[in-house]
């Protein structure tokens, strides 16, 4: 496909693609008069909250989705590797949490990865500030609390998972826990890869084409199991019913949702249905965020994925950093949102 | 020719694998196809996100399974 074809495509898609989502409003409440239900009584309403709902999410998920997409074949693994190992901590602690989003990762890749990047010089302490941004801080998460929280909720999620990320990775760093890596992780000697060819902006396109299709062919029974929860609290279950012990008074609901969610494992996808229940219960943000973090970036599997590269004692203080991390970020956001 | 599919054993590696043998059975070539595991010999290769396909010591491609298209034009 020649270039401007392919723009001209992106551009009709765009345009459709924002006709489409502009009118979803006005398309559910029409599909729900066709039905003959009342639109105020409690099954009309859901109906239509699900009807507007479910399309709008998986619109958004599709665009952003695409544009990471498009995004990250810019950045191979290789590509960031290279980048990180010239810059010093600190600057590099901050460079590999934005790195992070932009890098195509899997929970599967977590341990080459890991020793990749050490071998070729990366400081450890900088790892870690991919190894823990990057689960975290993802698309799909950001384009769900967009969709279903709105902007605010999705920058504070994308800014506060940005900082645990960096500040916990440049903590672990300090603490010069060099010899706490399993030892054979430095007798690998890692080459070079020339794959990195050059694509097209075609192919970039298609690129983010295949995440769409991946990815959103993926998670999107979780966003309709998500929305239709959020769906029935919103018409059934009475608000309030958890802010008296997960609300912002209860100090503790923080800890105890960072150490129910520290050892699950789910995509963002999966967790949103129960953040959105939380908070529509009258659970504070603060403790519905760390719930959300804890079991994105941390989880039993993948402490049994880099126990391979790490001896327990540094694997317990990356768990136990990363979960303080998200510990203060849930109470600072409970302290200053009411 | 030898290729390697590098993986760790997750479920896109043997795609990756499956679709390299059919490829070489579908274009007669004859190929020495072998399946790494060792995550040490992966990173030999500068490899860092699988799958990744290896043609006589050249990485191809890595991070991502390949079209059977593009398998097909690797291979002759």
């Amino acid at each position: 496909m020649k270039t401007r074809t392919a723009n001209g495509l992106l551009i009709l898609g765009l345009g459709v693609w924002y006709g489409l989502y502009r009118s979803l409003a006005f398309l559910s409440e029409f599909a729900v008069s066709q039905t003959g239900l009342d639109r105020t009584s409690h099954l009309g309403a859901s109906l239509e909250f699900l009807l507007f709902e479910v399309p709008k999410v998986l619109m958004l998920l599709v665009i952003i989705v695409h544009a990471v997409g498009v995004l990250r074949s810019f950045f191979s693994p290789e590509k960031t590797r290279r980048i990180l190992s010239r810059f010093p901590e600190g600057v590099g602690n901050v460079l590999s949490a934005l790195l992070g989003i932009a890098t195509p990762f899997c929970s599967c890749s977590a341990v080459p990865l890991f020793v990749g990047f050490l071998t070729a010089g990366v400081p450890l302490g900088v790892t870690f500030s991919f190894l823990i941004s990057a689960p975290m801080v993802n698309e799909v998460a950001l384009a769900l609390l967009f969709g279903m929280f709105g902007w605010k909720v999705a920058g504070l999620y994308l800014i506060t998972g940005l900082t645990v990320a960096i500040v916990g990775g440049w903590s672990l760093g300090k603490l010069r826990m060099e010899s706490g890596v399993e030892d054979w992780v430095m007798k690998i000697r890692s080459g070079e890869n020339t794959a990195d060819a050059e694509l097209s902006w075609v192919e970039r396109l298609g690129a983010g084409w295949t995440a769409v299709k991946d990815i959103v062919g993926k998670v999107w029974p979780w966003v309709v199991a998500g929305v239709g929860v959020g769906a029935f609290i919103h018409g059934y279950v009475p608000t309030g019913l958890l802010s008296s012990f997960m609300g912002k008074d209860a100090w503790w609901s923080v800890p105890l949702a960072v150490v129910i969610g520290v050892p699950m494992y789910a995509n963002a996808a999966g967790i949103i249905p129960v953040v959105s229940a939380l908070l529509e219960k009258g659970a504070a943000l603060g403790t519905a965020l760390a719930f959300m973090m804890s079991v994105t970036a941390l989880s039993a599997p993948e402490a049994v994925l880099l126990r391979k590269v790490l001896k327990p004692r540094l694997l317990a203080t990356f768990f136990c950093i990363v979960a303080l991390g998200i510990l203060v970020v849930g109470w600072i956001f409970n302290l200053l949102l009411g | 020719m030898v290729l390697e599919v590098l993986g760790t054993g997750c479920t896109k590696c043997k795609l990756l694998h499956e679709a390299v043998l059919k490829a070489v059975t579908e274009s007669g070539v004859t190929a020495d196809v072998r399946k790494i595991e060792d995550i040490s010999v992966i990173l030999e290769r500068g490899v860092m996100s699988t799958p990744a396909l290896v043609k006589d010591g050249k990485v191809l491609i890595a991070g991502k399974v390949p079209s059977p298209k593009e398998i097909m034009a690797w291979l002759v």
